[in-house]
């Protein structure tokens, strides 16, 4: 299976990529680990005329705190989001997600800002950014502008992103210490997209739920911000009657396609089982 | 002859590295270092590309194709549809089982990603832009994707080419979309002891359409020497000579010009049997073009063309007495064989051994009817790491005798032990006609059930049970039938299923041995050296064992079936005994005393009595080119052609235990306790990896595989994406045991073991997923047990919320 | 397209070469370098059989362009032995403990185990399992792959308390 030909771009700044990009647009594809675009091309279900290579990018790459807030590059591979200590004492969730993600392969060259921005409902990361009320850096001709995470997928591989706009930076606000946290995925075996997953991050207060963010993973054409799911926790003790309304309103907004994982039925079902499992998970971690 | 003192017996016998003894592999070093020479290493000067063109569509018409802008494509040297073709009469090919197969779709397609263009070109980049550029007009046709509608009285007709045939090879058709009517054993005597029977139990049993999918995929390299008229095709063949002849009879060549040459085969389990389109295009385009010709399929190719395996429609029925002791059994099968009748079998045999399904059990009487049908999807039927059709036999009557169990009311392993065929009783003849070499079925699975605390589990999965957890202990005791085989029994295109050794002793002691097999990674270099040590007291080390090149290598039917240590091991050793035979009169002459005066100890002669007159193997070797009697021609060597008076029955008795969850319906292996019998054991290390490997192959199958068709014919699950090969981390951990009980009419004793532990697994893991249910009623799932398979059975009965 | 120039380090040799952007680094280096040692089992990325280290990750090169690896340090299974030329303890690893049979996945597995022992000298079986789910194997089960590992794991670590 070989790709079609294409022309390579190799730029060395950001503007210039965002040159090449408005230059040849919808010709033209950026890459960055290439692990959702290359096997596309080598089925020729992509065929992009012009390669735009982001490697030679190093603003785009690494992990910094700025105040409350942690901006990850678009470069930063899922393997080095794995291994940040950073991460690991202020947001684990997301090293729980990347080390679900794919294989150690696939890790060392998949980034972050290539599986959240390529609009694909089987990647991981966009429902975990939905759930941590993450924002997408995105700059283009006519300059930069933050998206939410939550608003950035439309479709299947329909995003707020331009054609023209090269999305450089997730930036999340960090959660509160003691958080609870949990990303539970349904898997066949390992290097498959989820059968359901679901992201969950609790704050817990005095024994009652004071905020409880939950999405959901490869359920519908986009990833889904569970937010009435998560609303139904909110000022509860986290109780069996708080998470079984909890999973219903999940799973009342999934619209899973039947595929080999499974039928629609049993894709919505284990929505709401891997739902229930997050925020039992969530809430072991969470202090109260 | 000085050494003799200065090692002890054993020390002599362990230098050998004989029968027995678990000597690391010779083939490693090259693959360890990347050194393996694999059928796309082959880079001959001058050699192109070629791939096909395949169809979108599982039904329709090929109105008109046109490959004007594919071969302006730079770099693209040829087009080649079934118009190109059909002046050499290659546009169609015979199949092995007598039908006939299109290499290039020929007005229709027949199924999805059939191969309907060859585009050659100077590389596969190129050749993969004019594939893109190929344009073809289809008009789609009605499709059959279920072999139930395809009998159907008003279905569409699917082989137009045979519509008027009443026999396409195997038997009298009784529909235009039926292939052949297939049956064996007693109806009468069945249907009596039916009729009479105190307990009944049936069961609709489909063992569903998976494929081998060896890491390797398919491929070949075709270089026609134009000067000297000599064709060389380099290619994964598990049964290379066959290819030759299969090669000689299509294109026309005689024999002689053909050279065949199997190199390093990455994994086969069956998939690499068959002859191929892209075989036979390969070759016409090194014809045409003069250059070679490299074609190597993708994955995708791979999974949704090349032959897949089982797709048995299967109704199963078991009469018994109230004690669970079996009266019957009585089979028929629904055979999906694609659009051609493309299967592996012995010509005889259009449901190859099936009728190895009474197991191991001693059953008066049964009836098995097989019907094989065209659907619109890829042809195949090939034995996935089993002997023909074997594995579906096994699976059958390893889940009948559960569910008779259930209904009955009596343990699993209890009906077992009572049904076994008893060691007295061998030579078994089964009542389907199987004389039964060996085996002691009782002490096997007792020897597991001990080992693994069967009623320790039990008393577990009560107490799981009453806490409405999900606990199942599944059994497989099988019997399986391999070493095809007894040329009375066995031919492929009339060929009797023999085969070969050829060995040369070297005037230093030191020796080459060529087979008519071919290792995919079972380690025949390492093994079969094995034998011969032992036979000719020659270390393992100084022997080199070839296979694969039909120049040099004696005509044999090849690797697949178990049949390699059978077969071909059999005629190690007998072309070694005749060696050693030679060695014996030579040795008397070196001596100097008469023939009958010696006696053999692991390595050498000696003369009785006279235990310091000795003459070594290593000693003889150079007297064979030097120092011989009168009247012996000089040199060591012989060749051995072997068909086997009986097939081998190797069996084993496996236990399996899982958890469900029943929320997800996933399935988690907790122990798996394998205990093989393959008679005498050549190298225990390379059994135990056999061993390990079957049962991860069967855990695939049995949890996850699976090739299914929506209603318009598209594949679905072609590609590692979806179809299931377990990595590391989803594969259990093994605990392997055995017995042994040898092979009376072989050589050595040895029955073959690569593929016993797929047959026993696969049925040791559905009836695990069955049993956890079985307290609720349940007799029968349907494989693979995926989780949302498992989970509609948990909704089903209320406890999937 | 044109061709552009391609410069990387493989097995400690300078490469340079034209290529077609789109040649795959798998194609790469068993076309143009002759180094056959990574295998293509898929097309999607899979399988793991082609695996090579680059820069010090594991990476499949089927799904790596070679112009992407330009700069590069790239090691394929024919570069493991040791300096001497003696099989490395990995690759006696899998000799010793019947870590292969048919071969074909081995070059992959060896090349992502070693990665792992850079990253983990001492992993516990659960820990090599997980760290090898990247490669795909039809024939051994993985059960002796792990041992391999472990095998070689071993060997290592005693060779560097001994230096100690």
């Amino acid at each position: 299976m070989i790709p079609g030909a294409f022309e390579y771009h190799r730029p060395a700044s950001v503007d210039e990529a965002i040159a090449l990009l408005s230059r040849h647009g919808d010709e033209g594809r950026v890459i960055a680990g290439g692990h959702s675009l290359v096997p596309m091309m080598k089925l020729r279900l992509a065929e992009p005329g012009h390669l735009i290579d982001l490697q030679g990018l190093d603003s785009l790459r690494g992990i910094q705190q700025a105040g409350r807030c942690i901006e990850i590059g678009a470069m930063t591979t899922q393997q080095e989001v794995a291994a940040s200590e950073l991460l690991a004492e202020v947001c684990p969730i997301l090293r729980e997600a990347a080390l679900l993600i794919a294989d150690p392969q696939v890790r060392y060259c998949g980034t972050l800002g290539g599986n959240v921005a390529n609009g694909d409902p089987g990647n991981d990361m966009p429902a975990v950014m939905q759930c941590l009320d993450a924002s997408f850096v995105l700059r283009g001709p006519k300059g930069e502008r933050e998206v939410p995470a939550r608003n950035f997928y439309e479709a299947a591989y329909f995003t707020a992103r331009a054609e023209d706009e090269l999305l450089t930076a997730v930036s999340l606000p960090i959660p509160p210490a003691g958080h609870g946290y949990a990303y539970e995925k349904l898997k066949r075996k390992v290097g498959d997209y989820a059968t359901a997953a679901a992201a969950v991050v609790l704050i817990m207060n005095g024994g009652t739920c004071e905020s409880a963010s939950i999405a959901l993973t490869n359920v519908g054409q986009t990833p889904l911000f569970a937010e009435a799911a998560g609303q139904t926790l909110v000022g509860t003790k986290v109780d069996e009657a708080a998470v079984a309304m909890a999973v219903e309103a999940a799973k009342g907004i999934a619209e899973p396609v039947a595929d080999m994982r499974g039928p629609e039925e049993y894709r919505t079902h284990v929505t709401g089982v891997m739902v229930r499992r997050a925020v039992e998970r969530a809430l072991a971690r969470a202090q109260a | 002859m000085t050494d003799a003192t200065e090692m002890t017996l054993e020390e002599r016998e362990a230098t050998l590295g004989g029968i027995g003894c678990a000597r690391k592999r010779k083939e490693d070093i090259r693959f360890i270092q990347g050194k393996g020479n694999y059928v796309d290493d082959i880079e001959l000067p001058g050699q192109v590309f070629g791939d096909f063109v395949r169809s979108p569509y599982a039904h329709a018409r090929v109105k008109s194709i046109d490959t004007a802008a594919a071969k302006a494509v730079p770099g693209v040297l040829a087009v080649l549809t079934a118009e190109d073709l059909k002046p050499l009469n290659l546009h169609w090919m015979p199949t092995l089982a007598g039908d006939t197969q299109a290499v290039l779709a020929d007005q229709k397609v027949h199924f999805q990603n059939q191969e309907v263009a060859f585009v050659i070109g100077e590389d596969r980049y190129a050749v993969s832009d004019g594939i893109q550029a190929v344009e073809v007009d289809y008009e789609d046709l009605p499709v059959l994707v279920d072999p139930k509608q395809a009998l159907a009285e008003d279905a569409p007709v699917l082989r137009e080419d045979v519509e008027d045939k009443d026999n396409v090879g195997q038997g009298v058709r009784k529909h235009p979309n039926h292939i052949f009517a297939w049956e064996a054993g007693d109806r009468d005597e069945t249907d009596k002891a039916f009729a009479g029977a105190a307990v009944t139990v049936k069961e609709e049993i489909f063992y569903q359409r998976v494929h081998p999918c060896p890491l390797e995929p398919c491929g070949c390299v075709a270089s026609m020497d134009p000067v000297r008229g000599e064709l060389t095709l380099y290619g994964t063949f598990q049964a290379p000579h066959v290819v030759r002849t299969v090669v000689s009879l299509i294109a026309g060549l005689p024999e002689h010009k053909i050279r065949v040459i199997a190199p390093d085969i990455g994994g086969g389990f069956g998939n690499k049997v068959g002859a191929y389109p892209g075989y036979v295009c390969a070759t016409v385009g090194t014809i045409v073009l003069g250059r070679p010709v490299k074609w190597v399929e993708g994955r995708i190719d791979n999974l949704s063309t090349t032959a897949f395996a089982r797709d048995y429609h299967m109704t199963g029925e078991l009469a018994a007495d109230s004690n669970g002791r079996i009266a019957a059994i009585r089979v028929h099968v629904l055979a999906d064989h694609g659009a051609f009748n493309a299967h592996a079998q012995p010509s005889k045999w259009p449901a190859g051994l099936f009728s190895i399904v009474t197991g191991s059990y001693d059953i008066p009487s049964a009836h098995i009817a097989v019907d094989g049908v065209y659907t619109n999807k890829a042809p195949g039927g090939v034995a996935y790491r089993c002997s023909f059709r074997v594995t579906e036999a096994s699976y059958l009557i390893e889940r009948m005798i559960d569910v008779l169990a259930q209904k009955v009311g009596l343990d699993k392993a209890e009906v077992r032990l009572r049904n076994f065929v008893t060691p007295e009783q061998f030579p078994y003849t089964s009542c389907l006609d199987w004389e039964y070499d060996s085996g002691d079925y009782h002490t096997a699975l007792n020897k597991v059930l001990e080992a693994v605390d069967y009623q320790g589990l039990l008393a577990e999965q009560a107490e799981k049970r009453k806490r409405g957890e999900l606990m199942g202990i599944g059994l497989a005791t099988f019997t399986e039938i391999v070493g095809a085989g007894p040329s009375r029994n066995c031919d492929i295109l009339g060929i009797g299923m023999f085969d070969s050794c050829e060995i040369r002793i070297h005037p230093t002691g030191s020796a080459i041995a060529r087979l008519g097999t071919k290792s995919q990674g079972q380690g025949h270099e390492t093994t079969y050296a094995q034998i011969l040590a032992t036979e000719l007291g020659i270390p393992s080390d100084d022997i080199t064992v070839e296979e694969g090149d039909t120049d040099t290598a004696p005509y044999g039917l090849g690797t697949y079936g178990s049949r390699s240590t059978p077969v071909a091991g059999a005629a190690a050793a007998q072309a070694a005994r005749k060696i050693k035979a030679k060695a014996q009169k030579i040795a008397a002459h070196m001596l100097e005393v008469g023939e009958k005066d010696l006696e053999w100890e692991v390595d050498r002669f000696k003369v009785k009595g006279l235990p310091e007159k000795t003459a070594t193997m290593k000693e003889i070797a150079f007297a064979a080119y030097q120092n011989l009697p009168e009247g012996l021609e000089p040199g060591l060597e012989a060749v051995n052609y072997y068909d086997p008076p009986n097939f081998t029955y190797p069996f084993g008795a496996y236990l399996c235990v899982v958890d469900v969850d029943r929320l997800t319906g996933e399935v988690k292996v907790r122990r798996f306790y394998a205990l093989d019998d393959c008679g005498t054991r050549i190298n225990p290390m390379v059994i135990e990896g056999q061993v390990h490997g079957g049962l991860t192959e069967a855990f695939a199958i049995a949890m996850g595989q699976e090739l299914t068709f929506d209603e318009t014919g598209n594949i679905q699950g072609a590609s590692f994406m979806d179809y299931f090969l377990p990595t590391a981390v989803e594969t259990p951990v093994w605990e392997t045991d055995f017995t042994v009980t040898p092979s009376p009419h072989h050589p050595i004793g040895a029955k073959g073991v690569g593929e016993s532990p797929n047959v026993g697994g696969v049925s040791a893991f559905s009836n695990a997923v069955v049993d956890a249910f079985a307290h609720l009623g349940v007799s029968h799932m349907p494989m693979p047990h995926t989780p949302w398979r498992v989970w509609k059975q948990c909704q089903a009965l209320g406890i999937g919320e | 397209m044109s061709k552009i120039p391609v410069k990387m380090t493989v097995n400690g040799r300078a490469v340079d070469e034209l290529v077609e952007p789109r040649l795959l680094l798998v194609h790469f280096l068993r076309g143009k370098l002759n180094l056959t040692g990574p295998h293509v089992g898929c097309e999607t990325s899979h399988c793991g059989a082609c695996t090579v280290d680059l820069d010090g990750m594991s990476v499949k090169s089927c799904t790596v362009f070679a112009v992407q690896a330009e700069g590069a340090e790239i090691t394929t299974v024919e570069g493991m032995a040791n300096a001497d030329g003696s099989l490395s303890a990995l690759q006696e690893g899998f000799m010793q403990e019947h870590g292969l049979q048919c071969g074909y996945c081995t070059p992959g597995m060896i090349m992502r185990a070693h990665r792992l022992l850079q990253e983990n000298a001492n992993p516990s079986d659960e820990e090599i399992r997980w760290e090898l789910s990247g490669n795909l194997c039809r024939c051994t089960g993985y059960q002796n792959i792990v041992k391999a590992v472990r095998y070689a794991a071993d060997k290592l670590n005693a060779q560097r308390e001994a230096a100690e």
